[in-house]
């Protein structure tokens, strides 16, 4: 009788100690990415970097002597497990902030969920549309597609090429830039003379391509476009031996594409987040060093080559570490405005300043630099 | 007063549950997955008697929902009609459809019949991933929540209760059916469709209507999800889910309208629990079926079938 | 003009590739009736395998061999399981392969992974200039690898005794069966076949378009209609059908919308079983009451 009473007052104990001690709770962070599918290359880096940085806010005493907790959740860049998602971190995991979606399109339908839970969310993503108009819960810190089109045409107006085509993915990010293209256009004298698209899933585009071929007024191709999709196209551009000179967007600023793609890629040049050249950058440039520590970090603890999309990992995590240090609490309101208030940070896509009518914070003249794919790495057109 | 309609044990026992089950829901987030499973579980009504009565194989159904589902999600967003009105416009342009497809593809036979409603599923689902303008494309549309005379559905409670009771109603409805000449009708020309046409039964006539009936279900229900959650893509339309659709009937039991509860539940809520294996889901998933097709054909209703033959031969040897 | 032939060029290339996920259709629906909803996967596990291969550092022929070999296998498996299951209804056949088909796609996920994967050409990346399009040496190699595939199944089934006795047991089973032909084992070999067929295909195609774990999805459902177009009875329907595909594909995209491409192959799909049931090569096996 006394034994059994022991024995259940010694479990009891025993079980209220972990109430105790767990009473410090963890912060959750959520994540949602497409490790997997059609964008996995842009998921991939970005899932490991959390993770790895998680780990080393963790190690070294966490954030106001609270654990980070990282809950996480693949969608493989469908939109509608977006939202499963989302809803899933805001009502049962019970997350402060959310990072991501990686792309455009499953941001795109996440908005109204985070807006009415008012939970602040950095996304991964590159449509202009998310930050533009400004939405108090919805940040980003990757350059914009239309940044992308301004850049690429700027390079265009160097070369004297006018007449463009565009063959464009169907996905969000993709439909967007074209979008942007069409409209920043007129301002540097460029002609959109042919308009293809193709889906987010096609393993072939030989036939959108060529009609491109068949077309004698163009003069240089652009493709909007992030993951497996570009990498296709610019290996049919090759098998149909087209002369012209080939564009990517940032959407492809990943090793992993030129793996993909092989001896097409050599030749073609691309706008990109300044990261993957960290080690060929200027050291004038101010945030040179955290871009190139990230790289090597990132480098040596993954056995891979870094990519951009990793890069908006790491400052989305950052911005929002560095939130809640100067909020002192864990409430999402106050997380939201004091990610608002960051100002000089020093991320590895440039420097970024936040404020309520500018939840992009990166200057476009340092966003984004022009390279050139030559032997299967990347080098900077002068 | 319950024999006079028709109500059985079995109805009492389903609302019993359903009156219980909000209590042991902990969150927001279990109320979606339980009103996702009971819309799942309409579907799958409809469906069931069209593969399980009336022997036809659709593996489009996925698409029949989502279109449903599109156009009263555009009839009143993008034409601000009232939403009753528009899942009300859909179903009649949705039976209308199903009909005049019915036609010519119940008259083909077995594989052929399948293979004609997965094409006409993708066909589809094509369409509403092509045409941007109207459904928004691949990333699809937000939909504004659901107002009926004035009271906004906007949460969960008034969701689930809307369902459950819709869904009480549908078996209710269902069950009163299968046991009317109607039913009995559906049975014969499952069992044999030539012997039914030879004693003059119009086979095509029966089963175009029981397309029909299966495809408004699906419009109601996948219209009714739209509006939940908020959000429409045209995953609903796919292939992989109208297989989904069909997995959950089959795997809860062919031609027995619990099974299809049962199926569209259990298939529901099992990738909830799976994330925890994130990486093995499909494996997993894949491994259920395989298991469940080979051992329990009958689907797992007829574990249930067992129990039931057990306690019967149980109770009358005691 | 120019425009046409180069169509029409791309659209038989892949037209072959469409021909032999088809014929693997065929090959397992003349012997068993049964529609393998998971031969699409068979096609994605060969050019899986072959690159995951590679990547261990296996020579090429080694890869393209073994690779085959454990697509054959799994093309086994999928017999075992259909002969164990106990219900063998249309319905419940087609239910377990494809949960066979998810459940190859979640093996890849895990023993693979979810990337995309390519490797390179195994004849060069080399082109010829025909009247201003290109044809790609691995193009010309699906082709006349696919063309030497189908002229061996053919004389297979029509000159080998094995093959014979195979179209024998398809034709009449019970027939076969007095004559001592063993159904079982000639079921597992056609399983085989089609599974090879498809490997061969899919190392074929990874050059070409790349690989991942769900390449096999839109492969196999366009394969699968190319067979039905051309007609079932026979591997000549699945050539016929699968060329008729590629090239309509092709033009449609050309000349009409590149967005509705995919829905081609299941359009033609609708109006061959509507109008020309059996294909074709119409070979309509009559039905049982």
């Amino acid at each position: 009788m006394v034994k059994k009473f022991l024995i259940r007052a010694m479990a009891l104990l025993f079980v209220s100690s972990f109430v105790i001690l767990g009473a410090k709770e963890n912060i959750k962070i959520g994540a949602i990415v497409a490790a997997t599918g059609p964008a996995s290359f842009l998921g991939d880096p970005e899932l490991k970097t959390l993770q790895h940085y998680v780990a080393k806010i963790n190690k070294n005493g966490g954030v106001n002597g609270q654990m980070i907790e990282l809950i996480h959740y693949d969608t493989g860049a469908n939109p509608k497990k977006a939202v499963t998602f989302t809803k899933r971190l805001i009502n049962q995991d019970e997350v402060v902030a959310i990072i991501g979606p990686s792309t455009s399109g499953e941001t795109m339908a996440i908005l109204k969920f985070v807006k009415k839970a008012k939970i602040p969310l950095i996304s991964m993503a590159g449509a202009v549309a998310i930050i533009d108009p400004v939405k108090p819960y919805v940040f980003k810190i990757v350059a914009t597609d239309r940044m992308a089109c301004q850049k690429v045409m700027q390079d265009l107006n160097k070369r004297n090429l006018t007449n463009l085509a565009l063959i464009s993915g169907s996905g969000g990010f993709g439909k967007s830039m074209r979008k942007q293209c069409k409209e920043v256009a007129p301002d540097f004298g460029i002609k959109i003379v042919a308009d293809e698209t193709y889906g987010k899933k096609d393993s072939d585009m030989t036939s959108q391509l060529l009609k491109i071929k068949n077309n004698k007024n163009v003069q240089v191709v652009l493709n909007p476009g992030f993951g497996q999709g570009p990498a296709i196209v610019t290996k049919n551009y090759r098998q149909l031996k087209i002369k012209h000179p080939l564009y990517q967007s940032h959407g492809v600023a990943s090793k992993k594409y030129i793996e993909i793609a092989g001896d097409a890629a050599n030749g073609v040049r691309l706008v990109a987040p300044p990261v993957v050249v960290a080690d060929k950058l200027d050291d004038s440039i101010a945030y040179k060093k955290v871009a190139l520590t990230y790289k090597n970090e990132y480098e040596k603890a993954f056995n891979s080559q870094v990519s951009s999309f990793g890069g908006h990992a790491y400052d989305s995590l950052y911005i929002i570490v560095e939130a809640i240090k100067r909020a002192g609490s864990t409430n999402p309101e106050k997380i939201r405005d004091e990610i608002e208030k960051t100002q000089g940070f020093k991320g590895v896509d440039g420097i970024v300043n936040l404020s309520p009518t500018d939840h992009l914070g990166l200057d476009t003249k340092t966003g984004m630099i022009m390279l050139e794919i030559k032997n299967g790495d990347w080098t900077i057109v002068k | 007063m319950l024999k006079r309609y028709n109500i059985n044990n079995q109805i009492l026992i389903l609302t019993g549950i359903l009156i219980i089950v909000p209590f042991l829901l902990q969150n927001d987030f279990h109320f979606e997955i339980a009103i996702l499973a009971i819309l799942n579980a309409l579907i799958c009504i409809g469906l069931n008697l069209l593969m399980g009565y009336a022997g036809q194989v659709s593996l489009g159904h996925g698409a029949f929902a989502g279109l449903g589902a599109y156009i009263s999600v555009i009839l009143s967003s993008n034409y601000e009609l009232n939403p009753l009105l528009s899942i009300f416009i859909a179903v009649m342009i949705m039976a209308v459809l199903a009909f005049i497809i019915s036609k010519p593809i119940l008259n083909l036979k077995g594989h052929y019949l399948a293979m004609a409603t997965l094409g006409i599923g993708i066909i589809i689902s094509i369409v509403l991933e092509v045409e941007e303008e109207f459904t928004g494309g691949s990333d699809g549309m937000s939909v504004d929540s659901l107002v009926v005379f004035g009271y906004e559905f906007s949460d969960s409670i008034s969701w689930y209760i809307l369902c459950a009771v819709l869904l009480v109603f549908t078996i209710w409805a269902f069950e009163n059916l299968i046991n009317s000449p109607f039913g009995r009708l559906l049975r014969s020309i499952h069992d044999s469709e030539k012997a039914a046409d030879s004693v003059g039964i119009d086979v095509s006539h029966y089963k175009s209507i029981v397309f029909v009936i299966s495809v408004v279900i699906a419009t109601i229900a996948g219209s009714l999800y739209a509006f939940f959650s908020g959000f429409i893509s045209p995953q609903e339309a796919s292939f992989s889910h109208s297989i989904e659709l069909v997995v959950m009937v089959v795997l809860g039991g062919l031609g027995r309208v619990y099974g299809a509860l049962f199926g569209a539940v259990i298939l529901t809520t099992l990738p909830q629990l799976l994330t925890a294996f994130e990486d093995y889901e499909t494996l997993v998933f894949g491994v259920i079926i395989i298991l469940v097709m080979i051992f329990m054909p009958k689907g797992i209703v007829s574990l249930f079938d067992k129990v039931v033959k057990k306690k019967e031969q149980n109770s009358a040897s005691s | 003009m120019i425009e046409l032939f180069g169509y029409m060029l791309s659209g038989v290339t892949v037209g072959f590739i469409y021909t032999l996920v088809g014929l693997g259709f065929t090959v397992i629906y003349n012997s068993s009736g049964i529609i393998n909803f998971s031969q699409g996967e068979f096609v994605m596990a060969g050019g899986m395998s072959t690159v995951f291969l590679l990547y261990a550092g296996l020579p090429l022929g080694v890869a393209f061999v073994l690779a085959i070999m454990i697509t054959s296998l799994i093309g086994i498996v999928l017999y075992k399981l259909i002969s164990f299951s106990k219900d063998s209804s249309q319905i419940s056949l087609i239910i377990l392969t494809l949960g066979f088909a998810i459940f190859l796609r979640g093996l890849a996920q895990v023993i693979f992974d979810k990337q995309l994967h390519t490797m390179p050409s195994f004849v060069g990346d080399g082109a010829f200039e025909i009247f201003e399009t290109t044809l790609t040496y691995q193009a010309l190699a699906v082709i006349v690898v696919s063309i030497v595939i189908v002229i061996s199944l053919y004389l297979f089934f029509n000159k080998t005794k094995t093959g014979q006795a195979m179209m024998a047991a398809s034709n009449n089973v019970d027939a076969a069966k007095l004559m001592g032909i063993n159904i079982k084992k000639i079921l597992m070999l056609n399983f085989a076949i089609s599974a090879v067929i498809a490997s061969i295909g899919g190392i074929l195609l990874t050059p070409i378009t790349s690989t991942n774990y769900e390449v096999g999805i839109m492969l196999g459902l366009k394969g699968f209609c190319a067979a039905i177009i051309g007609g079932l009875g026979t591997p000549f329907g699945a050539v016929a059908g699968g060329l008729v595909l590629g090239i309509l594909e092709s033009l449609v995209a050309g000349y009409v919308s590149s967005e509705y491409k995919d829905a081609v192959a299941f359009i033609v799909l609708l109006a061959i079983l509507f109008f020309m049931p059996g294909g074709i090569f119409g070979n309509l096996k009559s039905q049982r009451v």
